[in-house]
């Protein structure tokens, strides 16, 4: 029972159903709906403490304290705040397309939610074990910046618009490269299926044998929860609020609630794909073991994301596009064929595929960082060459 | 097959649910209260002037074209990528030309400039 409360939690509530003189078939089903239900409510309430546990390591990040009042260590500071937002208006603008604005912000929760019903929290425990789950991913996870730009568009406001048409920019510009690099662990495990792609990692976690795909799925994961350093649908500075800015009380709280949530989801992804999920010494034998460690590494990613965004600053749009479309995808393409083409001589030649892949990684780093380095000098040229004093210039026709 | 996705049935309309009922209490509990000014379009203390639902902006067409041919790509790569190990080695081949030539598509794309945001 303590090696593996899942089962057990399981095997004693289908006792209980079938006692009460239910078909199999329907002991399952409202097992399911029971576990849906769970899973959504402990979700939105580990929030109050992600959103807690962010604000506190931002403000260790800038050399500040952070919310220390209420409660231990500031813990129920965010449960203050839900409180004191249920007290507040929510005010509906009266030239807003209303249905749409509520539906947005129900929208982005949802999307956010979607996305742990195919993550396997630890082995035997998943929502569902679907076989197309990494394209479900992907789908799934467009549907929070459609809520995101139906908040903008449907507010009515220019600096909300905005907001919405920076998100299209950024929904178009990094999905390519994410979905490219999601085709990474997909052929390396041979199955779409994020339980597969877990059992695939048994032997050595996709990160060892494709870093580069990992790294770029994490950038193009913060690129779609539009957080810092790509939170540039929100630009306090430039565009007020963004897409939000015409939302209050707690309809406003669902963005922020999904905001926050969204980052966990990110490390919980990061984790099954690249990871190794739930796996670790014991995880087996130990399901409650293996939730732990799937804990300890989606808290980690989630860790690196917070420390990304107290790290750098906003980039602008151009720049965004620029990065996305002429860096990340270049790369994804790349790394991709490479994938693709090492394994498959590494798997016919014999040789081992964890050291021939690590090599290769290695060798399109190298290709990547002198690329970018001829690139800058490149540049510092044309700058320079911009700068230079014109000598005796005779009269310019051009 | 179909029963893969009886959780995902559930699961979205509590994720739904969930959101909407707070919502629902924000409106039960909160005040209501109304009025011209407070439901106005709040931009920069001046009213605002013209229409909001413009047109977007031309710009997005060219990148949103070549979204759709990536992202259109990527669907006819998932099969593939989930087979890969029963594939010999000149299917891999047959697909890295297929991504060959999507990414002389994005040379052809940049070079013409259409990358610039302007």
């Amino acid at each position: 029972m303590i090696a593996d409360p899942f089962a057990w939690a399981y095997d004693q509530l289908t006792a209980l159903l079938l006692s009460l003189g239910m078909t199999a078939v329907w002991a399952q089903t409202v097992l399911r709906l029971l576990g849906a239900a769970v899973l959504a409510t402990v979700l939105l309430v580990s929030t109050f403490f992600l959103i807690w546990g962010e604000r506190k390591l931002l403000a260790r990040l800038q050399d500040r304290r952070g919310p220390n009042r209420v409660g231990p260590w500031g813990v129920f500071q965010t449960v203050a705040d839900f409180v004191k937002l249920i007290g507040k208006e929510i005010i509906v603008p009266t030239r807003a397309d209303k249905a749409v604005y509520l539906l947005a912000p129900l929208l982005v929760v949802l999307s956010v939610i979607g996305i742990w019903a195919v993550v396997p929290l630890a082995p035997g425990v998943v929502g569902t074990d679907l076989e197309v789950g990494v394209l479900y991913l992907v789908a799934i996870g467009a549907v929070g910046t459609l809520g995101i730009m139906l908040a903008g568009w449907s507010s009515n406001n220019k600096y909300a618009l905005i907001g919405a048409f920076r998100s299209v920019a950024q929904l178009v510009s990094y999905e390519v490269p994410m979905v490219l690099v999601l085709l990474v662990p997909v052929i390396l495990a041979s199955s779409m299926s994020l339980v597969g792609i877990v059992d695939a990692q048994a032997g050595m976690w996709f990160i060892v044998m494709a870093p580069v795909a990992a790294l770029v799925y994490l950038i193009t994961s913060i690129a779609e929860n539009g957080r810092a350093p790509f939170d540039l649908l929100e630009g306090e500075s430039e565009i007020v609020a963004g897409f939000n800015i015409e939302y209050s009380a707690l309809a406003f709280g669902m963005f922020f609630v999904a905001e926050f949530l969204h980052s966990l989801t990110i490390g919980a992804v990061v984790t099954t794909l690249f990871l190794g999920g739930w796996r670790g010494p014991g995880a087996e034998a130990y399901p409650l073991l293996g939730f732990i460690y799937f804990l300890l590494k989606t808290l980690s990613v989630w860790l690196v994301i917070v420390w990304i965004r107290g790290t750098l600053p906003r980039i602008r749009i151009d720049q965004m596009l620029g990065f996305n479309w002429k860096f990340l995808t270049p790369i994804a393409l790349g790394i991709l064929m490479m994938t693709a083409l090492v394994d498959k001589m590494a798997v016919a030649a014999g040789w081992n595929r964890t050291v021939v892949l690590l090599l290769a990684n290695a060798a399109a780093v190298g290709i990547i960082l002198a690329s970018v380095q001829g690139y800058a000098r490149r540049q510092r040229r044309r700058d320079q060459a911009q700068l230079a004093p014109v000598e005796a210039a005779p009269a310019a026709v051009h | 097959m179909l029963d893969q996705w009886v959780f995902i049935a559930f699961l979205l309309p509590v994720g739904l649910l969930l959101p909407a009922a707070a919502i629902a209490l924000g409106f039960l509990l909160g005040p209501r209260k109304p009025n011209a000014l407070k439901g106005d379009t709040y931009e920069c203390g001046i009213e605002t002037v013209g229409s909001t639902w413009v047109q977007f902006k031309a710009q997005y067409y060219v990148y949103a074209l070549v979204f759709v041919v990536f992202d259109v790509e990527a669907v006819f790569l998932f099969p593939w990528a989930a087979a890969y190990n029963q594939l010999q080695l000149y299917m891999v081949l047959e697909g890295i030309l297929f991504v060959a030539i999507l990414a002389a598509g994005l040379i052809y794309v940049w070079r013409k400039g259409s990358l610039e945001w302007v």
